[in-house]
């Protein structure tokens, strides 16, 4: 529910305000960063494959050296196009995790110790999603 | 159909999900997923896949343009990510349990769902204000926004957690189907918490890329992001949806969003039947 302006102004108002400002800034490199190296990824990729055709019909999983980060870095080195555009998506899903951890030190800077203990939750649940092994 | 053939048309495709998805506020995954499953025949789950990509795109592609405007809320955003980040994770590992054709049934549902949502948005009726809810100052989640006329707009936060609860809902939708579920997350924090609508629609946007990076890191080891897709569908999606925006500026809203949320029910019908006879 909304009240019009009578209660005491936070002073950490503004502070969140910057704090906001500067994550929107990063999601956006983060997002641009990103993109740019998948479209360099699929360019190489339509170039490499241009004749062929893919079934996406039937659900095969991919490759391992495309699903880990270690083998995918080990591809990447030999400059293979579908590594390239795994970076860019591993890249992609680093820039919200990014955010969270720039939250997490602007919530420190506040000494706002209780959300810095909510970012820090939210960063392991997403770094269990990445680094965790089925 | 050539390689380079199917990357133009999946790529025109998804601008053309992620214009609609920024129009009717519902993302691009909920046009997305259907198009690529019944119009290119794509395995769900690789569109799936993509799908979770491309809202992580959107969401984060948008977010300066949200925060200029100073509506959204860092910590409500945050206190609610707990719930989604860790529903997106449980959906994720739900996702690998449920057969294809029940995922699509679940999709069309959700699908036909949002459309109503979307378009009750437009209709609601204005609720009776309610006593300040003590918990909204301590646990900091009241806040403020610009009221256009150089003054703050102050709110407080209500029914904590029950929001807290749909939010893990949205954020399970999420994992589980790839979409952002950004119209489940606008109904607890706009209907259930009674945050005012604009705080709720940007601070949801930028929920959302959280919520999905949550679950993508276990589609990625799963295999269920294919790079030849991943491509095409996560710059037309991002493309689509930036162009959406500025679009939404200055079309009339009602009537596009009335247009489209038929477009949608009759997506989500589709999913059910190509479910029930598994077709897909």
């Amino acid at each position: 529910m909304t009240q019009i302006s009578k209660t005491v102004h936070s002073p950490s108002r503004a502070l969140d305000h910057r704090i906001e400002d500067m994550m929107g800034r990063l999601l956006q490199a983060g997002v641009v960063l990103a993109s740019s190296v998948v479209l360099i990824g699929g360019l190489f990729y339509l170039r490499a494959h241009s004749g062929t055709t893919k079934n996406y019909r039937t659900f095969t999983s991919e490759p391992a050296s495309l699903r880990h980060p270690v083998e995918l870095f080990r591809l990447l080195m030999t400059g293979d196009a579908a590594a390239i555009i795994q970076l860019g998506v591993l890249l992609l899903i680093a820039t919200p995790i990014a955010r969270v951890v720039f939250a997490a030190i602007g919530f420190a800077v506040e000494r706002d110790r209780l959300f810095v203990a909510i970012s820090l939750v939210v960063l392991a649940v997403l770094i269990f999603g990445l680094v965790h092994v089925a | 159909m050539s390689l380079l053939l199917f990357t133009v048309l999946v790529f025109s495709g998804s601008l053309a999900a992620g214009l609609l998805g920024a129009l009717t506020g519902l993302g691009g995954g909920v046009v997305l997923v259907p198009l690529l499953t019944l119009v290119f025949h794509v395995d769900l789950r690789y569109a799936i896949g993509a799908s979770l990509i491309s809202a992580i795109a959107t969401s984060s592609g948008s977010a300066a343009a949200y925060v200029r405007e100073g509506f959204s809320s860092v910590r409500i955003g945050m206190f609610l990510e707990v719930a989604t980040t860790v529903g997106a994770v449980a959906g994720a590992f739900l996702a690998a349990l449920v057969p294809v054709r029940a995922l699509a049934i679940i999709f069309g549902v959700v699908l036909i769902y949002s459309a109503w949502l979307s378009w009750q948005q437009s209709r609601r009726p204005h609720e009776a204000a309610a006593p300040i809810n003590p918990w909204s100052d301590r646990l900091r989640l009241s806040g403020s926004y610009p009221d256009g006329a150089g003054g703050e707009h102050h709110y407080t936060v209500d029914r904590i957690s029950a929001g807290f609860v749909t939010m893990f809902g949205a954020g399970t939708l999420s994992g589980l189907l790839g979409i952002g579920s950004g119209a489940v997350k606008v109904l607890a924090m706009d209907r259930i918490m009674r945050i005012p609508f604009k705080v709720s629609t940007t601070t949801s946007n930028f929920m959302i890329g959280v919520t999905a990076a949550a679950s993508a890191g276990i589609y990625l080891h799963r295999g269920y992001i294919d790079p030849g897709l991943a491509f095409p569908v996560m710059l037309g999606v991002l493309i689509g949806s930036l162009l959406g925006a500025r679009v939404l500026i200055r079309a009339r809203v009602s009537l596009l969003r009335t247009v489209f949320t038929v477009v949608i029910l009759a997506l989500g019908v589709e999913m059910i039947v190509n479910g029930w006879l598994n077709k897909l």
